[in-house]
């Protein structure tokens, strides 16, 4: 089967911050003495509960028996999982240790430095095939432009990371100076599931189970694209793509009906916007396609698919290691030869413009 | 639309009465907003107490508005500038012009009221929010149900304090003018928790069906990813205060513990519904050992306990897409509404795609309703 998936483009693999001396390596001294005097142990969040099911396949798990660490700590093991196994040309990685959650700017963006040159050293440097995510201390857009520029001339940094809950929506203007960076380097804007949790999951307040916790990223995802559309990014940074990703996919065809139902009746509130909401979207907005939220029908994937009316918004990705899916069962049901094959190398390489030309089709 | 529009339908008939269509359909519109023409109106049902505690220290919500909308409407009340009446008052507060631009002009049977704005829901004095909420049922009773038959009340409840909406439930649940309890979507907490099941218990007991409406002060943003800037995002987001609701619901169990409990989504749209639906049953078939509650898949619970209205209905450019949407919800629970007298009102006879077939219009506009609403 490997042949079927050769010089794909994984866009989403999580690499695990395996302890926080992996981070310490990586810090000054102020730094590494703060961790120590203050006893910080970790940042990670309730997004993906170590041992829920959702976290990891099992056979990606650590097993003592076999002396074997959780794969997603490991860069060799993550590469035999997904690129040896399969051909895949790059896996593009967006590591979700939790700086986010921290509140103090500073601090944010000590860690936001530690996590990307802890990739850059463990991940980066052993495989020449992985490509990365620059996480970045969004709690300050000054500090984010920062880490951008320090990050930038590293070309195997393809895109920046955000979550999709945050305290702000992320099209407001606050963050443009960081956009703009973003366009400058050729960077694409990844929003990944997840959140800060400085608010509630959802709009009325905290879920009991995580469950529902997980259930409501998708509702970030309809706030951060309302918010890029509205307030007009896609018309001040021209050239922004802006990639969602473990989003789920199928929520999307419905809001953009709904947004573009209210932008018609509205409009009058936001003048800078001159096309309808799924026009920019078609233009500049991409979606990963782990997960994948239908039923295993290509009958109904395929109306599904007909929803986005554009063969040029889904990007392969394993989602590795959550466990989306079994055996390699990567790709929803019903979709032909060609569009798979804009999914896994086509529609990547036109989304990061830091990919052009080095991948191994 | 206005009715001096060419495009509308003809309104002369026999009795005078209109009718949008030659086979006139008897409409159910689940959902019209009668309003109070002031303040004062609700005056004659509340106590002295309560009415001069209101007068001192007005409404309190989790938006910390006193006056005015933080994300400001689209028009003066979010109104249709035709409905305003020439008496005075606000749209919906004249049943007069109710009738004769609404009722009567499109042959509705049964419209089901949704008191919005200062009905105590969602203020945070709860003794005064279970005081206001019981003047807006009588005032509704009076003002549109009794005089009115072809009118069924929304029974407005004190929602945060969950053992007062019963109680509010139990005094005027056996009144069949009121054909629902109504709720709004942005709630303290997600609406399944179980700090709200009295509530539930109390409607299922009188064969209500809840009646969840978007908007609420919640005190929470739109969503988990903070407070956007403009109207259009608030509008478009409600559509996910209402997926909240509905996971809530079903990850909580509430269906498994009152078994005969209907609810219909009000104002969300309903596209969102599927694919809702298609990722509850994925995250469920992971994690069900999380919820050993529930004893069947998401979907299952929705399709058989969920209706939606459908305005503001939704318009892809591919008519197609919309009709899959249906059909994936089901025929059966679609529910025609108006949100008559607002500004983004749906007429029973143009707001459907053509692709709807004769029998399935007659199901959302004049038969659905009939399943769920307690019509008498």
């Amino acid at each position: 089967m490997s042949a079927d998936w050769k010089g794909a483009i994984d866009c989403d693999v999580h690499p695990h911050v395996p302890n926080i001396d992996a981070l310490k390596a990586h810090m000054n001294d102020y730094w590494r003495e703060t961790v120590e005097v203050r006893g910080i142990t970790a940042f990670e969040s309730v997004a993906y509960p170590p041992n829920a099911p959702l976290t990891m396949r099992p056979d990606w798990r650590s097993d003592k028996d076999k002396g074997r660490k959780r794969a997603d700590t490991d860069a060799g093991r993550t590469a035999a999982a997904l690129m040896d196994r399969h051909g895949f040309a790059h896996s593009i990685l967006n590591c979700l240790y939790a700086v986010q959650l921290i509140r103090d700017e500073h601090m944010a963006a000590a860690f936001c430095r530690a996590v990307n040159d802890w990739m850059r050293a463990e991940w980066l440097d052993r495989d020449p095939r992985y490509r990365a995510s620059i996480v970045l201390p969004l709690q300050n857009p000054e500090l984010a432009v920062e880490e951008i520029e320090r990050c930038a001339a590293d070309k195997r940094f393809v895109q920046v990371l955000a979550l999709a809950m945050g305290e702000v929506p992320l099209g407001k203007s606050q963050f443009w100076p960081v956009w703009k960076a973003a366009e400058k380097h050729d960077l694409a804007i990844g929003i990944h599931a997840g959140s800060s949790y400085h608010h509630a999951t959802t709009g009325s307040g905290w879920p009991s189970y995580y469950l529902e916790d997980y259930a409501a990223q998708s509702l970030g995802f309809h706030t951060q694209l309302g918010s890029f559309i509205a307030e007009g990014v896609f018309v001040k940074f021209p050239k922004l793509k802006l990639v969602l990703i473990e989003s789920g996919v199928t929520w999307i065809g419905p809001y953009l009906w709904r947004l573009s139902k209210f932008w018609r009746g509205v409009r009058l509130e936001v003048p800078w916007i001159d096309r309808s909401p799924i026009e920019f979207v078609r233009d500049h907005v991409r979606l990963t396609i782990q997960p994948f939220d239908a039923p295993a029908s290509g009958e109904t994937v395929g109306r599904l698919m007909d929803q986005l009316q554009s063969d040029q918004m889904l990007l392969f990705a394993s989602d590795f290691p959550h466990w989306q899916f079994d055996n390699d069962d990567m790709m929803p049901v019903g979709i032909d030869a060609t569009l798979r094959k804009k999914i896994l190398i086509d529609n990547p390489l036109a989304t990061y413009a830091r990919l052009g030309g080095s991948h191994a089709a | 639309m206005p009715l001096d529009d060419p495009m509308a339908p003809k309104i002369t008939t026999e009795n005078g009465k209109g009718s949008a269509a030659p086979n006139r359909l008897a409409v159910i519109d689940g959902d019209i907003h009668p309003a109070v023409r002031s303040m004062a109106d609700l005056k004659p049902y509340m106590s002295k107490r309560w009415w001069d505690h209101y007068e001192t220290y007005g409404m309190r919500r989790k938006h910390g508005s006193s006056n005015g909308e933080p994300y400001p409407k689209s028009a003066p009340l979010a109104c249709r500038r035709d409905a305003w009446p020439e008496e005075g008052g606000r749209p919906g507060s004249s049943l007069r012009l109710m009738q004769e631009q609404h009722l009567d002009a499109y042959g509705i049977e049964a419209g089901i009221l949704g008191p919005l704005g200062n009905t105590g829901q969602g203020e945070m004095n709860l003794e005064l929010s279970a005081a206001m909420c019981s003047a807006t049922n009588d005032w509704q009773r009076e003002t549109f149900t009794r005089p009115e038959k072809r009118l069924k009340g929304g029974l407005v409840v004190p929602y945060e304090d969950a053992i007062a909406a019963a109680q509010e439930i139990e005094r005027c649940g056996a009144d069949t003018d009121f054909g629902q309890v109504f709720l709004l979507t942005r709630s303290a907490e997600p609406l399944g928790n179980r700090r709200y099941w009295p509530i539930y218990e109390a409607a299922e007991r009188y064969g209500l069906p809840i009646g969840f409406h978007v908007f609420g002060t919640s005190g929470h943003p739109v969503s988990g990813a903070g407070w956007p800037s403009y109207y259009i995002e608030e509008g478009a987001g409600h559509s996910t205060s209402c997926q909240t609701v509905v996971t809530s619901l079903v990850i909580e169990g509430v269906f498994e513990r009152f078994p005969k409990l209907k609810v219909v989504m009000i104002e969300g749209g309903f596209a969102w519904a599927p694919a809702l639906a298609f990722r509850l049953d994925k995250v469920f078939e992971r994690m069900r050992n999380e919820v050993p509650h529930l004893n069947r898949r998401p979907s299952e619970y929705i399709r058989d306990h969920v209706y939606f209205t459908t305005q503001p209905m939704e318009e892809p450019d591919d008519r197609r897409h919309v009709l899959d949407v249906m059909d994936w919800i089901g025929w059966d629970k679609l529910l025609f509404a108006s949100d008559y007298p607002h500004w983004d009102f749906d007429d029973p006879f143009r707001a459907f795609p053509a692709g709807v077939t004769t029998e399935q219009h007659r199901r959302i506009c004049a038969e659905n309703g009939k399943a769920v609403f307690r019509l008498n």
